[in-house]
């Protein structure tokens, strides 16, 4: 069974100019085609602005894909009404302060999506929430505080305990554990797994830590200015990365060493624009390895064992 | 020499709950000062204990604060103004709290500058443009012109690093600075700091959760745990011979990419931190401790295994 399936999606956003340029477009999401399979735990990592939150907010019907199609569990998100959207796939965004209504008590917070489907009783609304706090490690007195009395640890919680009061079918996770320490990190994605199995839960995973994907993904795919350059199986892409974007990202990972210093791994310093993607490779400016081809032909996708890679030279 | 940032016993409170209980931690100049945590521990709220910019409902004391020398617990407000976002400047945890949704990128960058430093429009736009490059930001003037809800999360962390380094600050207090960023940015960012360290000899007091980052930039480490500083060494020291038991389990904790065990939990620290009422007393580890003992609920003495090393344990030094 496919929980998530996406086809050709590509969204652009339109920036206005200013005063005297014209406007231009932002290309977010570029040709992205994908599935992922009922269970399954699919990883995404990439520069910073490369089209991951928007991915994931496409999938969540949050934005409408400029072209392409995107279906949840066999039914077309576009087509899905509100609530029914909501039991089945619920996000867990990376800013909790921003995604969480500042004047609305913790409980409440929790409380809203099973309030929004309008079939639950007062009862069962409390024993579910109180259920979900005890499970994502929150006491019921920080239930009464409001946001701004918790730390970002703490509201990241929040954010997860009302996305899965629910019990959706599918999290997409977009860097859930970023504010937390790595022992409260690894209660949550500890908890994450165990809901996982025991729910059958399909998750889309997006995080900037690697040894988190590492962890969480049964498959990875790497994103680079709007398309996905390589997508492998977890232990495959840890073990045999072949995209020069995917080694550079690995090799800047900082394990905790003293002493070695911050890697340079000969990206350069300048980042690409994403209102003007570069012709042929659209990595070749920052490529330790381009040659000249690599600015005129565009990579075409080459499969690899349950995935695939667009470099001309690998 | 004196320190950049000397903070003596602070205690900064919420109605009965204490976040911070007694902390003292110092930065010198062109020194990294890395003080890690667990989620809650008071990390944040001693940043901004020393921006002055704690809620209304906090309350703050300390033994001593000051930058420079000069006592930050007795100036006035527009003393505090003065210096804040000039020669002491915050990149906060949640870059959406700090930037206006209001008003653009440039503006917000240019008014700190035309504030502090009395430059012109144009003078302050190429500053900020020029920065904004820095960080690894391209076409800048197109984001010179967007508002903050267009941006990337990454690309809204990376205009509050510009942002914080518009005056040119010698104190910056970095939370969470680079945890929204690919690690590739990530490095190019961390080397941008330590760039500006030598030259500027900026001193930076950086939160994170990163133990990588702690180990490749910082030079001394501070663990926090539930309001106390718990252990303090130089950065190798620390990472060798930790002697808290907390920041023996924090290590622990550490998932390393190529080291990861797919199918096993990871490993965490048993337990949440306890409540601290008022009148709590001795350990608050030492409900998940694995050596605690009676003596750990009354006071607790501070070790030093050496000069530069201190930590809070009834375990010998
Ligand atoms: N509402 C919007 N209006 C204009 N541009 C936008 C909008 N939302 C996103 N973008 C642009 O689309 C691109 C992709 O943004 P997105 O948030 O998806 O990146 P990301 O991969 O999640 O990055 P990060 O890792 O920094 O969170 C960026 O260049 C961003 O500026
Ligand atoms: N305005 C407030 N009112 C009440 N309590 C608060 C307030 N701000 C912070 N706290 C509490 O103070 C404690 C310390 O919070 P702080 O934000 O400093 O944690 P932190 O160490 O930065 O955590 P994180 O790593 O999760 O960001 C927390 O228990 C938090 O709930
Ligand atoms: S004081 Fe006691 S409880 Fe606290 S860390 Fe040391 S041994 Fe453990
Ligand atoms: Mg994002
Ligand atoms: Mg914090």
């Amino acid at each position: 069974m496919t929980a998530i399936e996406l086809g050709n999606v590509r969204k652009t956003f339109r920036v206005k100019g200013g005063l005297l340029g014209a406007d231009r477009h932002v290309v977010a999401v570029d040709d992205v085609s994908f599935a992922v399979p009922t269970g399954g735990v699919l990883g995404i990592v990439g520069e910073s602005g490369c089209g991951k939150s928007t991915l994931a907010r496409l999938i969540l019907g949050l934005l409408q894909p400029d072209r392409g199609s995107i279906a949840v569990e066999g039914q077309r998100v576009a087509a899905m009404d509100r609530r029914a959207r909501a039991r089945l796939i619920q996000p867990v965004f990376q800013d909790p302060f921003a995604s969480l209504n500042p004047m609305t008590r913790v409980r409440d917070i929790v409380a809203m999506p099973l309030k929004a489907q309008g079939n639950f009783g007062a009862a069962d609304v409390r024993r579910r929430v109180d259920e979900m706090l005890a499970r994502v490690g929150l006491s019921a007195e920080m239930g009464r505080r409001l946001p701004a009395e918790l730390s970002g640890g703490q509201r990241q919680r929040v954010a997860i305990a009302r996305a899965l009061v629910l019990r959706p079918r599918i999290v997409v996770c977009d860097e859930p554990t970023s504010a937390l320490d790595v022992s409260v990190q690894a209660q949550i994605l500890n908890l994450l797994a165990e809901l996982r199995r025991e729910l059958g839960l399909t998750y889309l995973f997006i995080s900037h830590n690697l040894a988190v994907v590492e962890h969480v993904a049964s498959e990875v795919a790497v994103m680079y200015l709007g398309r996905f350059v390589e997508r492998a199986p977890t232990e495959r892409l840890f073990g045999e990365p072949e995209h020069p974007y995917t080694r550079a990202l690995l090799a800047s990972v900082l394990t905790p060493e003293p002493g070695l210093g911050v890697p340079d791994v000969g990206l350069g310093d300048t980042l690409p624009d994403p209102a003007n993607i570069p012709a042929g490779c659209r990595f070749h400016p920052r490529c330790p390895i381009a040659e000249p081809r690599c600015a005129v032909e565009s990579p075409p996708l080459k499969a690899r064992p349950g995935g695939g890679v667009e470099c001309l030279l690998v | 020499m004196t320190a950049l940032l000397e903070i003596e016993q602070l205690q900064v409170s919420f109605g009965s709950t204490a976040a911070v209980r007694g902390a003292s931690l110092s930065v010198a100049r062109g020194e990294t000062h890395c003080l890690v945590g667990e989620s809650g521990c008071g990390k944040s709220v001693t940043a901004l204990s020393v921006m002055n910019l704690l809620a209304p409902n906090a309350r703050r004391s300390a033994k001593r604060l000051a930058f420079e020398g000069q006592d930050l617990l007795g100036l006035s407000d527009s003393g505090m103004a003065n210096l804040r976002g000039n020669a002491m400047a915050m990149i906060f945890q949640e870059p959406m709290t700090s930037l206006n949704p209001a008003y653009t990128v440039g503006s917000q960058m240019t008014e700190v500058l035309r504030r502090h430093k009395r430059a012109s429009q144009r003078a302050a736009t190429d500053r900020a443009a020029d920065l904004l490059a820095r960080v690894g930001i391209t076409a800048p003037g197109l984001r010179l012109g967007q508002f903050p809800h267009q941006l990337s999360g990454g690309l809204r962390q990376r205009v509050m690093i510009a942002m914080a380094l518009m005056c040119e600050p010698r104190l910056l207090i970095a939370d969470e600075p680079t945890t929204a960023l690919d690690v590739t940015v990530q490095a190019q960012i961390l080397r941008l700091l330590s760039r500006l360290q030598r030259d500027l000899g900026l001193g930076m007091l950086l939160i994170t959760h990163d133990l990588g980052i702690v180990a490749r930039v910082a030079h001394r480490v501070s663990v926090m745990y539930a309001g106390e500083v718990v252990e303090s060494a130089p950065t190798a020291e620390l990472f060798a011979n930790p002697r808290h038991p907390y920041t023996q389990g924090l290590l622990r904790c550490v998932p390393v990419p190529g080291r990861i065990k797919r199918d096993e939990p990871l490993g965490s620290i048993p337990g949440t931190v306890p409540r601290i009422a008022p009148g709590f007393a001795g350990c608050a580890f030492r409900e998940r401790c694995a050596f605690a003992d009676e003596s750990c609920s009354s006071a607790i003495p501070r070790h030093r295994p050496s000069a530069a090393h201190d930590f809070l344990c009834r375990l010998p030094a």
